[in-house]
């Protein structure tokens, strides 16, 4: 940590800023986590074990972390594909497409499920052509993944835009009088330099996937062993009253989100090598 | 060949020949079609009308993958996910170069550039000179038959581009690849290339060697654009255009008709003493400009006209700032009918492209 003073800075005083950082932080983030960690360690290990490892637990934990991932993919191809297409083409109405990209962002997620609920259900304006088809979309795990992607598409989109902004377009011309075919030059080039971008992103909608509540409850069913997701399970302890199930699944819940976060910000860093 | 974009006309009925091996430089102001040009040999535009011939071969139907041109952009486009080793690369593992014989090729092309310690670097580590360096390797490695190049120097401060350009040529003799580079810099273009193109919103005003076009300017804005030039407006008297005590012959222009005349300022011989010359001046001010000085000069009439003369005469002739001097003018010519929307003037005119 080096200290700022000699130079000049718009923000008054190094001290004060990281003082006001940490104590901040430790507000928001840290004192909220350490309580969540001192009441799991109430627990004996073997009490802990046998409260995480029960069926339901573990088939909504799989739900949860499994549709996330699920949902966060589908984000990073089609999140990239709707970026690309608003960065590099102008067509009409390109403005409200845009818009409505951060319509997930606005949308109280309980509205959403409900909405996506309703569209999915047999007689909904959907589900009256899919269902037929064989394609239940609500109170499914199909259902899971839908309401997760539509929650988590705004931070794929919004992670690319300013990045694709900044890709010159001369790279793809260079590629291609030097002789590459556009899969090539895509598959070379363009998908190399984005990788991180799309990593970042991946990680900002699987990490709200994993926390995603509102919307779950009314589109999933919550069926317990097929649709019911670790975050619900976590308040059904809590009516129970069954504090420690509930703080034994959140630290699950904290502890394998933090270490996969972890892994991709590992692949982050070798995908953005040439930027170091 | 035409190109237009919309209701623009980027390159207008522009022709011309590059000689195999020849290095040729388009000048220009900017926005006036130089790299549409470029951009229409490489196959990156469609030419609204006319051909492009390559080696003799019509490429007009060519995709850009297949023109086998050599093209630095002006941003040098490098590939930032890939090591100088890998760009330099791209094109021959493209045109599937056998895996020896590309490594001898990348490896050569390093050492000549200067690039042998570097392989191993991403873009974003490179200095401007080293990616600009990076740029025309990567361009020569697959053997193009031509090379293009985009306002090359654009990017480097002024104290590298005089290194590159001294390295440019080096280069072109060295792979003697027919090239074509744009640039707004008339005195690159003047020192680089053995021919010049001059294009103004988008059209051809002349082609020749440097001297040529320094020497014999086809028109006015060759004249200007090319070195620094004095244009008066003058009005034609008894078929004569006169600047104060100097008339200068106008054949074919009437009694009364306005003409512009130009002149080198190198062509203005100034003496200390009033009565040697027919044409008395003040000097107004003196500019200092390396080997040579630059005066300004008032006539009686408030004209201004703009000198040059090296520093050892200006001291053996005793000038100074304020003194009054006589002059003449060795050579001039007659630009044409001066323009009624253009007011300039004799009293308001002067230098036209101020040096440095």
């Amino acid at each position: 940590m080096r200290s700022a003073e000699r130079h000049f800075s718009a923000l008054p005083g190094f001290r004060f800023t990281l003082g006001y950082t940490m104590f901040y932080l430790g507000v928001i983030v840290v004192i909220p986590m350490a309580a969540l960690a001192l009441k799991a360690l109430e627990l004996s290990p073997g009490e802990f074990f046998r409260l995480v490892s029960t069926p339901r637990a573990i088939a909504a934990l799989q739900l949860t972390f499994g549709a996330s991932f699920v949902a966060a993919f589908v984000n990073a191809v089609f999140g990239t594909l709707l970026a690309w297409v608003l960065v590099r083409y102008e067509f009409p109405g390109r403005r409200w497409v845009d818009a409505l990209v951060d319509f997930p962002f606005a949308l109280p997620t309980a509205v959403a499920g409900l909405t996506l609920a309703s569209l999915f259900a047999e007689n909904g304006w959907l589900g009256r052509f899919l269902v037929p088809l064989g394609f239940h979309g609500a109170f499914t795990r199909a259902g899971v993944v839908i309401a997760l992607t539509f929650v988590g598409l705004p931070f794929m989109v919004r992670t690319l835009q300013p990045m694709l902004e900044n890709f010159e377009r001369d790279v793809e011309e260079a590629a291609a009088i030097l002789g590459a075919s556009r899969l090539r030059t895509f598959l070379t080039i363009i998908a190399p330099t984005l990788l991180p971008g799309v990593l970042t992103g991946f990680t900002l909608a699987f990490a709200r996937a994993v926390g995603e509540y509102g919307s779950i409850v009314f589109i999933s069913g919550n069926l317990p062993f097929r649709t019911e997701i670790a975050p619900f399970l976590v308040v059904i302890r809590l009516e129970e009253y069954d504090y420690n199930g509930a703080t034994a699944i959140a630290v699950v819940l904290l502890v394998v989100s933090f270490l996969i976060l972890a892994g991709i910000n590992k692949l982050q860093l070798w995908a953005n090598r040439f930027n170091r | 060949m035409t190109k237009r974009f919309g209701d623009t006309i980027a390159v207008n009925d522009l022709s011309f020949a590059v000689n195999e091996g020849e290095l040729v430089a388009l000048l220009g102001p900017s926005g006036g079609g130089k790299t549409t040009v470029l951009r229409l040999i490489a196959g990156l535009e469609t030419p609204t009308s006319g051909d492009i011939f390559i080696r003799g071969h019509r490429v007009n139907d060519l995709p850009v993958q297949k023109r086998n041109i050599g093209f630095v952009f002006q941003s040098y486009a490098l590939f930032k996910n890939m090591t100088v080793y890998r760009n330099i690369a791209f094109g021959l593992r493209v045109k599937k170069w056998k895996r020896r014989a590309a490594r001898e090729r990348v490896e050569e092309l390093m050492q000549l550039f200067g690039l042998e310690q570097l392989g191993h670097r991403y873009p974003h580590q490179l200095s401007g000179g080293q990616r600009q360096r990076v740029a025309i390797a990567r361009a020569l490695a697959p053997k193009p038959d031509v090379l293009l190049l985009d306002e090359p120097f654009g990017a480097v401060d002024a104290k590298i581009r005089q290194e590159l350009r001294e390295w440019l040529v080096r280069l072109h003799h060295q792979f003697n690849v027919t090239t074509l580079f744009v640039t707004h810099d008339q005195e690159e273009a003047m020192e680089v290339a053995s021919r010049i193109g001059i294009l103004n919103c988008g059209r051809l005003e002349q082609v020749g060697s440097p001297q040529e076009v320094y020497e014999q300017p086809a028109n006015e804005f060759v004249a200007r654009f090319i070195g620094v030039m004095n244009v008066i407006e003058l009005e034609v008297r008894n078929g004569m255009a006169c600047l104060d005590q100097i008339a200068f012959p106008a054949p074919g222009y009437k009694d009364g008709d306005k003409v512009r005349v130009g002149f080198r300022p190198y062509n203005v011989r100034v003496s200390p003493s009033t009565d040697e010359y027919r044409c008395q001046a003040v000097i107004r001010h003196t500019y200092f400009l390396g080997i040579m000085m630059r005066l300004d000069l008032e006539l009686p009439s408030g004209a201004r006209v703009c000198a040059r003369l090296t520093k050892e005469d200006y001291k053996r002739l005793g000038l100074a700032t304020g003194m009054r001097v006589s002059f003449q003018i060795a050579e001039h010519k007659i630009l044409g009918a001066a323009q009624n929307s253009n007011a300039h003037t004799a009293a308001g005119s002067g230098c036209t492209h101020g040096e440095r």
